[in-house]
Parts: C-alpha cells; sequence; structure tokens
C-alpha cells in the first residue's frame, strides 16, 4: 500500500483531516504524511484499525528553531530619469515549531514503515499535540521523553511527567538553544 | 477500619540495587508480599547521547554507539551505520556483509549467555551458571579483540563495510569456537532446563499477552515467546540474511520460563547462521570505494534504519540537513519500549518475582537511559 | 521422580569441578596479576606518537595538521602548531607540534585519530596499567610522554608496522622516481 493512498483512505475516511505528503530527498525514500493537530487521534485510530498498522515503533521529537530567509529580488525602478533594476533583499522570518514522527509499522502484515507528523504551532505558548498514546501503548514513555526533553506537551497522556530529567528540572536539554549551566556550577551554588 | 491501609508498603527498590540491572528504580505498593502497582524510574545514567552526536560529525558518533547497549557494541555499530547508509546512499560490498553478520551473531551469543547467567543470578544460583556462561563469553571477547583492537567497545563498523578485514586464522578461530559451543550449550542445558526449582520460579510467573506485546511495542525474544512471528531478520532481510537457513523459535505462553527458552533457542540458531557463514564468506574488498573516511556530507533528507539487536528492534533515525553532523539523531531503543510492560506484567506477583521479571526482559542501562 | 533435574544438574557441577583438575579447558581461572594471559596483536588502550631514529625532537613524524585533534569525538587531544619549520629525519622542513596534548581520563581509544592521520605519525599504544597518584596533570601526557620510537611500534604491533613500512617505502620510490626524470630519452 503506497504513501498515497494511506493519504487518500484518510481524506475520505476522516472528514476534515488535512494530510500532506512531504517529500524525502535522500536515497532512502521514506517519504511522509503531514497530520494537522485537530484530526491526529481520528487518523490514528483509522491506521491502527483499517490499515492495521498496529506497531508503533519509534516517537521522535524535532525542533525547528525560527529561521530567516533572505531573498535577493531585482526591481525595476525610476532612477534620475532611467530604468534601473535595483537589488532588494526581503528578509522573511519563518516561525519556528516542535515536530513529532511516529514511525508505524503492521507486525500482522509485514508492512514498511508509515510516516506520519504532526506540528505544534510555535516553540513558546501553542506546544499542545494530541497523545496516540492511548491508540499504541509503545508511545507512552516515548511521548513523555518528548515532553521531558522537548517540551511538547500531549493532551490524553495517562501520566505526563518528567523521565529522564530530574523532577525538579525546569528547561528542556535537546531544544537547539539550550544553554548547559556552567561547570562550575556547584562550586557556586557552594558560594552563595 | 484501616486494616487493609495497614499492609500497604511503598518501597523504593532504588538505583543501587544488586537484580536491577544497572542503575534503575522501581516504585512498588505491596500489600503483604503482593504488588499492587509499580512505577519504573530511570535516568540515572542519561549522558544525553543524542545531542553529543548533533554536535559531532557522523564518523565520531559511532564511537558513542559502542556505550549505548555497552554488552553488544557490534550490533549497534550496525545499526547505526545502515541508517548512515541509507541517508547517503552508500553500498556495502559481500565480503562486509559477511563480516557483519558473522560478528553480529557472535554479540548474539555471548549476549543471550550473560542474560540467561544473569537471570539465573537474580533467582540466586549465586554466579554458577553466571560463570559457566562467561567462560564462553571470555572467548567471543577474545575473538572481538583479535579483530577490532577492543573486547567490548569495538569500533569496528564504518559507513560502508567494515574498518579492517579479519585474516584466515580468525575465521579458523571463530569455526573452533562455533563447534565447540554446541557442547557448551547441552551442559547448560542439563544444568538449567530440567530443573525444578527453576521451572516452579519462572512458569507461570510474569506473563505477558499477545495483544499486549504488539500494541506495547516490545520487540526481540519477549515478543516471540509471547507467539508473535516477527523477527526483523526475516521480516526485514536486511545484510545478507536471506541466504541463511535457520528457524524463529516462538513461545507459548509467554511467561518467564518460555522468554529463558527463547534465549537458548536463539543461541542455536545463531549457530547454525555461523557456521553457513563462515563456509561461504568469499573474499574481496570490505569498503565501498566511494565511501570517504572523513568529511561525510549526506544530503538533506532522513532515514530510518532498524535491525534485530539481541535485546529487540534497535532503531536509528537520522535527520540531515547538509553538514557534516546530523540535524536530528534519535536512537529507538529497545530495552525501554520493553519496559513499558513491567508493570503489567508484575500487577498480582510476588515481589520476589519482579526481579524474575525484570532479569528476562534483559535491559542495559546504557540504551534505556542514553 | 522429583528432583531428577537438579541431580542433572549437581552432576554437571561435579563434572566442571571434578573436570578442572584433570582437563586444562575446564580450568579457566587466571591468577592476575601473578599470571598474565598474552595480549592479542591488535589490541589498543591509548595513543602514542612514534619518531624515526634516536631524536624524539627531531625525527618525529607528527607536523601539527591537527586533523586528529578536530576527528577526535570526545576532543581530547591539544594541538598547537609551531610558527617556525625545522628540518625533520629526512631533512626536510616541516612546522612541528609545540603543544601535544593528551588527556588519559578523557581518551575512549577508540582508535579515530590512527585511522585519520595522513602521516603515520599516532599510533596505538597496549599497555592499559595507567594510573597515577599525581592528581593534578598526572593524567595529561605532554609531547614528551607520548613520543615512543618506531622500534616501539614494530615490537607491540608487528605485522601493522610490516604493511606500513612496505606502504611508506613504496610512496619514497614513487616520490624519488617524480624527482628524477627518465634518462632514456637522452
Amino acid at each position: 500500500m503506497t504513501l498515497e493512498e494511506i493519504r487518500s483512505r484518510l481524506q475520505s475516511g476522516v472528514p476534515g483531516c488535512q494530510v500532506e505528503l512531504v517529500v524525502n530527498g535522500s536515497p532512502s525514500g521514506q517519504n511522509s504524511l503531514l497530520l494537522d493537530r485537530d484530526h491526529g487521534l481520528a487518523a490514528a485510530t483509522l491506521l491502527c484499525d483499517q490499515i492495521q498498522l498496529d506497531f508503533c515503533s519509534n516517537v521522535t521529537a524535532v525542533d525547528w528553531p525560527d529561521r530567516e530567509k533572505t531573498d535577493k529580488v531585482k526591481t525595476k525602478q525610476m532612477v534620475d530619469g532611467e530604468e534601473k533594476e535595483i537589488e532588494h533583499t526581503i528578509k522573511t522570518r519563518i516561525p519556528g515549531f516542535l515536530e513529532v514522527v511516529y514511525h508505524l509499522f503492521s507486525m500482522t502484515k509485514h508492512l514498511g514503515p508509515v510516516v506520519i507528523r504532526m506540528r505544534t504551532g510555535n516553540r513558546s505558548d501553542d506546544v499542545t499535540l494530541p497523545s496516540l498514546t492511548p491508540i499504541w501503548r509503545s508511545a507512552e514513555f516515548q511521548e513523555r521523553e518528548a515532553f521531558d526533553l522537548y517540551g511538547v506537551v500531549f493532551e490524553g497522556h495517562p501520566d505526563l511527567r518528567r523521565i529522564l530529567m530530574w523532577d525538579g528540572f525546569t528547561d528542556y536539554p535537546m531544544r537547539k538553544d539550550y544553554v548547559p549551566p556552567p561547570d562550575d556550577e556547584l562550586e557556586r551554588l557552594r558560594e552563595q | 477500619m484501616t486494616q487493609v491501609a495497614e499492609d500497604i508498603m511503598e518501597i523504593s527498590m532504588g538505583p543501587q540495587h544488586p537484580s536491577t540491572h544497572g542503575v534503575f528504580r522501581m516504585d512498588v505498593r505491596l500489600e503483604g508480599e503482593r504488588v499492587l502497582r509499580l512505577k519504573p524510574v530511570f535516568g540515572y545514567l542519561h549522558r544525553n547521547h543524542e545531542k553529543i552526536a548533533e554536535s559531532a560529525s557522523y564518523l565520531a558518533a559511532i564511537p558513542y554507539t559502542d556505550r549505548l547497549d555497552y554488552l553488544c557494541s557490534m550490533t549497534n555499530n550496525w545499526g547505526y551505520t545502515l541508517a548512515v547508509e541509507k541517508l547517503a546512499g552508500l553500498a556495502v560490498p559481500e565480503r562486509a556483509e559477511y563480516i557483519r553478520v558473522i560478528v553480529a551473531e557472535l554479540t548474539r551469543l555471548q549476549n543471550h549467555a550473560g542474560m540467561v547467567g544473569f537471570l539465573l543470578q537474580d533467582m540466586g544460583a549465586s554466579g554458577t551458571p553466571l560463570m559457566y556462561a562467561f567462560t564462553q563469553r571470555e572467548k567471543v571477547l577474545d575473538l572481538f579483540e583479535e579483530l577490532s583492537g577492543a573486547r567490548m567497545m569495538c569500533n569496528y563498523m564504518r559507513f560502508g563495510g567494515v574498518r579492517v578485514d579479519c585474516s584466515q586464522q580468525w575465521l579458523e578461530a571463530t569455526a573452533r569456537l562455533v563447534g565447540a559451543f554446541g557442547g557448551f550449550l547441552d551442559e547448560f542445558e542439563q544444568l538449567l532446563t530440567g530443573n525444578e526449582i527453576l521451572m516452579a520460579r519462572t512458569q507461570g510467573v510474569g506473563v505477558l499477552p499477545r495483544e499486549l506485546a504488539i500494541n506495547a511495542g516490545v520487540t526481540g525474544p519477549g515478543l516471540r515467546a509471547s507467539g508473535v512471528n516477527y523477527d526483523l531478520r526475516k521480516v526485514d532481510r536486511y545484510g545478507v540474511y536471506e541466504r541463511f537457513q535457520f528457524r524463529v523459535p516462538l513461545g507459548e505462553h509467554g511467561d518467564v520460563f518460555d522468554r529463558y527458552m527463547m534465549r537458548v533457542l536463539e543461541m542455536r540458531e545463531s549457530l547454525k547462521i555461523l557456521e553457513q557463514a563462515l563456509r561461504d564468506i568469499p573474499g574481496g574488498a570490505i569498503m565501498d570505494p566511494k565511501a570517504k573516511l572523513r568529511g561525510l556530507r549526506p544530503k538533506v533528507g532522513e532515514a530510518y534504519a532498524r535491525i534485530e539487536s539481541p535485546k529487540g528492534e534497535l532503531g536509528f533515525y537520522l535527520i540531515s540537513d547538509g553538514s557534516p553532523n546530523p540535524y536530528r539523531y534519535r536512537v529507538r531503543p529497545p530495552s525501554l519500549i520493553n519496559l513499558t510492560v513491567l508493570e503489567d506484567m508484575c500487577l498480582g506477583q510476588n515481589i520476589a518475582d519482579v526481579v524474575v521479571i525484570l532479569g528476562s526482559i534483559d535491559i542495559v542501562m546504557g540504551e534505556v537511559d542514553r | 521422580m522429583l528432583g531428577l533435574g537438579i541431580l542433572k544438574g549437581l552432576v554437571e557441577t561435579a563434572r566442571n569441578f571434578l573436570g578442572s583438575y584433570i582437563d586444562k579447558e575446564r580450568l579457566v581461572t587466571v591468577q592476575f596479576p601473578e599470571e598474565r594471559l598474552p595480549v592479542a596483536e591488535a589490541a589498543r588502550n591509548f595513543p602514542f606518537l612514534i619518531y624515526d631514529g634516536v631524536d624524539p625532537e627531531q625525527g618525529l613524524r607528527c607536523v601539527a595538521c591537527q586533523i586528529c585533534e578536530k576527528e577526535c569525538p570526545p576532543r581530547c587531544i591539544t594541538i598547537e602548531k609551531s610558527k617556525d619549520k625545522k628540518p625533520d629525519f629526512v631533512g626536510k622542513q616541516q612546522f612541528y607540534p609545540a603543544v601535544f596534548d593528551i588527556d588519559v581520563s578523557v581518551c575512549m581509544s577508540c582508535q579515530i585519530c590512527v585511522e585519520v592521520c595522513p602521516f603515520d605519525a599516532i599510533r596505538m599504544d597496549n599497555e592499559f596499567e595507567l594510573s597515577t597518584t599525581d592528581r593534578f596533570g598526572g593524567l595529561l601526557w605532554t609531547k614528551e610522554k607520548l613520543a615512543r620510537p618506531n622500534e616501539h611500534y614494530e615490537a607491540i604491533h608487528p605485522t601493522e608496522a610490516a604493511e606500513v613500512e612496505a606502504r611508506r617505502a613504496e610512496e619514497k620510490a614513487q616520490a624519488d622516481a617524480k624527482k628524477q626524470p627518465s634518462t632514456v630519452t637522452q
């Protein structure tokens, strides 16, 4: 079953679901489907029940920070009575987001990797995503790890708390803008 | 009446414990001796391997993968190099593929022998089966030292092949080990499998139902002990595994005894694969001629590759943005996912069985915490 | 009969115990440190720098290209290139490392520095008893402590050293043939 077929099944099975095909540039050829947040749970239920993708192998969170794209655009303008081509640099700010990638397989039918992704709104206050733990129990610890290390809040997770860092920790270590504490942190705390 | 409440005790089988297979903690709520609730707590060995790999180049991450599941460094290397080869589109010559299969099956032998030994030690057998298993494990580690230079942290595989070639004497020494291993397994089984104490402590204990195993993503011998026929060597057919004849043992009950028998039977199947690989290994190059050692810059994209490591499905997910360092590097640890069902298997059992069930899952904290 | 499995197991234990008096294969304990097993030829533990000849300063093969410093995964190598050039073993003017430090406590013996060195200047030693009581600097090895003669390398890794020598001799012969043009066409 190809990715296009799965995409059309999702669009017909879950009304209102927006599914986009994300093409992969590398020779591995593993393209993925981008689902929107509101219909994520319904789409995952369809994938598990009807297409029998019963094994969620890997749940990964990825941090895409804000980027600035600079484009050089040539426009024609009247300068001193002559038409000249002047180059403008236009800077567009692409907002960042957090992304969670799920790799799905089928143990009963031996189907290959089906990759689905979901993106949050931004990296600061709009970081909730639906949890897929009610469908695939294997996502339980991995979603806790995504919450712990990236700050993605999963709605509907039975037990969302930190898993690898200690409970009083307040930052998200795997983000690209994380600054680790200085090496002499212990001495400084002792001096205080 | 607080009669029932008086019997309830919360203990922490703390990180420093001789039977928890590393720095691992379990918060257990007990009523008398029966387990009511069990929450695993880990993170004591968290070294943030994924972030280190993001700041190191692709080549420099290979020695760090040795230290993930520190007992099986060769298969960790293979999983990572398979992911990078998929990402960059590199091909591996045949001799290198055969060598990879040989060292991976040797790794499986020494891992399963150690697992059975540690399980018996957790049950109180005070190290005798463990030391018998370790005599064979030492021979395998000596072979690894002759081949790659180090016993455990081998750092042997490279993108597009393996680092050094194996000599004819090494292949002959491996063939001698494989020939003698069958006799060792017969003696080992005579010591253990018919033992009434072992059977009483493991049969019917820690049952994992089939549907829960699939849904919770349990992989490896634990999954096959519950009756699901899913071995990545047969499903994905990565490497040259499709050229070898071997069977996949399956269990019926999914209890600790089935998981123990899985390891013993898989050791016998590994011996078959090793005999065939040692017989058929061709000559030739061991590295892809197009692969460079330094400065690998794959194209923008991502790849997910998985192998059947002795603990389960070890997967590596890499996202590349064209620079010499990976943009996102993720390890899918089999021991962590297998721990999801620890609570389900332990509910209603005695506290003494918790140690036995944990030993049968076969976790290594280097992999759980990374 | 109940207990037959345990009895068979005890037979197995007795076979191993009594057999260790008769059979060498079953007596597996090596009384370390009085008794030691021979070390495999390929065993590696910590790197060292090679020098040709007898002078560790002049014969040092390292030209401070800093490739090993860049590729080292835990970044335990510190190199400072010299400002001047000095003649090396064959008399050619080369840069040399003014500072070459390796931190023993950080190095993880991964051997990547050896693989990427283009000049065969750094190789792996197999000595593992490196502990010291000097807490401040005892585990930071400088260039003087790291330099070993080429004979040492040939003694610990004979087959590897033979291959390296053959390759270097071939490269030298090719370089010499390029320098002297062929006199056949005169």
